[in-house]
């Protein structure tokens, strides 16, 4: 089952593509993380797959074929949208209040004792709580409303070390112990290596990849061996970032399996989440899907030139 | 937030500069502590959610940790309860592990008058180690060869 299925989704706004031609699907008990630079279409595609946002182009569904938007897709999607959204100047409680009567389903007990756990004092203006505690209360109210699906826009990124592994920590547990999938957006892409099991790279607008983690980093390595040979290697693979110096080359590519064979002279390396990550963001023409090896013989890629 | 650390009598860290993927760390963790005596059949394993809140890392890869664990016949899934301990890696007894840790102080004691630090130490090792196993598996080879042949015989 998917929690998200987009076929050529995109949004305009005027002229630009916010994003463009984006299909893709996200399996039900991940964790998938969105990441991609300012402006390359997360919150985009977020707001669009809770409803906020309505797509220029294609569809989407949530929640094994849910129509996005309708109320009952939103009974079991819980939304915190950018930058942990409190209303400064009302109380805890007064939030809790306002959270329950505006949902058809909200947990008021299990709320109330996540807070008091957590040493939030209900009677506090939510201003006034540490940016941590603000974030602490938003995922909160998002959690009380006991979600399926959980979307998170960017949730760590004003948050310190320590208030960061206390959120993550509260979404590791959740996850196990309701199998809530959640989809969250970050830059930090460290941070994600231990928490994500599913991956959507986007780049200006565009789906870069998207697959299950473990997958990525079996199908990808570093090829490196003598410069001189690299344009030649490189046309007869699915290459999707070449580093070179004088001598030495690095070719990122995707293989079938990590037991091909190599060229004599060359060695392979495992590559990590963030590097995989990073190389398709800077390889501007990297495909998500890359053609199979012995099509594109006669033209290198362009990420090769 | 308080958390239950629960009744495993051990309890998991990872390495981030290891290299090592987590479930793996896990896996490995867990056979070491069987090797050690730390862990003994129908001894429970840290709970999935346990685990999820100290290391801050996905609840379905310390499932793929305890899954391989229980395709390697160590451990076993109790609906409702957790996992457990099911078989043991420790061949040895304690005492006859103390002896062998003593015979060995006196090899790295004579190696290090011989002059060797650590590194070369643990070379010399690895190399013997290896031998050892390599010329046991020759042999294992060839007693099986000349079983096949006195079966054709």
């Amino acid at each position: 089952m998917n929690v998200i299925e987009t076929s050529g989704l995109g949004k305009r706004y005027g002229k630009a593509w916010a994003l463009h031609d984006c299909t893709l699907t996200v399996p039900e008990g991940c964790l998938a993380a969105l990441v991609g630079p300012n402006g390359s279409g997360k919150s985009t595609l977020m707001n669009m797959a809770v409803g906020l946002t309505l797509p220029t182009e294609g569809t989407a569904t949530v929640l094994d074929g849910q129509v996005i938007g309708t109320p009952v897709a939103l009974d079991d999607i819980a939304f915190m949208a950018q930058d942990a959204p409190v209303y400064k100047n009302m109380s805890v409680a007064d939030m809790l209040h306002l959270t329950r009567n505006l949902n058809r389903r909200f947990d008021g007990p299990f709320a109330r004792a996540r807070l008091t756990d957590l040493g939030i004092p209900l009677k506090k203006k939510s201003g006034k709580l540490s940016g941590g505690q603000q974030a602490q209360v938003a995922l909160t109210l998002a959690l009380a409303r006991r979600p399926r699906l959980l979307i998170l826009d960017e949730p760590l990124s004003a948050l310190d070390p320590l208030a960061r592994q206390d959120f993550m920590a509260t979404v590791m547990t959740t996850m196990a112990d309701e199998g809530t999938s959640v989809l969250l957006s970050s830059h930090a892409l460290a941070d994600l290596e231990r928490v994500a099991d599913y991956l959507i790279v986007l780049g200006g607008g565009q789906l870069r990849i998207a697959g299950e983690v473990e997958d990525l980093l079996a199908t990808h390595r570093v090829l490196t061996g003598p410069a001189a040979q690299a344009d030649r290697y490189a046309s007869q693979l699915s290459v999707v970032q070449v580093k070179r110096a004088a001598a030495q080359a690095h070719l990122l590519v995707r293989t079938s399996g990590t037991d091909d064979p190599v060229l004599p002279g060359w060695e392979a390396h495992p590559v990590s989440l963030e590097e995989l990550t990073l190389a398709y963001l800077r390889a501007p023409q990297a495909e998500a899907d890359p053609k199979p090896a012995n099509t594109n013989h006669s033209e290198p890629t362009e990420a090769a030139r | 937030m308080t958390i239950d650390k629960g009744s495993s009598p051990i309890e998991f860290r990872l390495d981030p500069s290891s290299g090592v993927p987590t479930y793996l760390q896990l896996v490995q963790q867990v056979e070491h502590a069987l090797r050690l005596g730390y862990l003994e059949p129908g001894d429970q394993l840290p709970k999935v959610r346990d685990v999820v809140a100290n290391l801050t890392i996905n609840p379905n890869t310390v499932l793929k940790a305890y899954k391989e664990l229980e395709t390697k016949g160590l451990a076993s899934g109790r609906p409702g309860q957790g996992t457990f301990v099911t078989a043991t890696l420790n061949q040895v007894t304690l005492p006859e592990l103390s002896g062998l840790r003593r015979s060995m102080l006196g090899w790295l004691g004579s190696a290090d008058e011989a002059g060797l630090d650590e590194d070369g130490m643990v070379a010399l090792f690895t190399s013997v180690l290896r031998d050892f196993f390599k010329r046991r598996e020759g042999a294992a080879h060839a007693s099986a060869k000349d079983s096949e042949a006195e079966g054709v015989a």
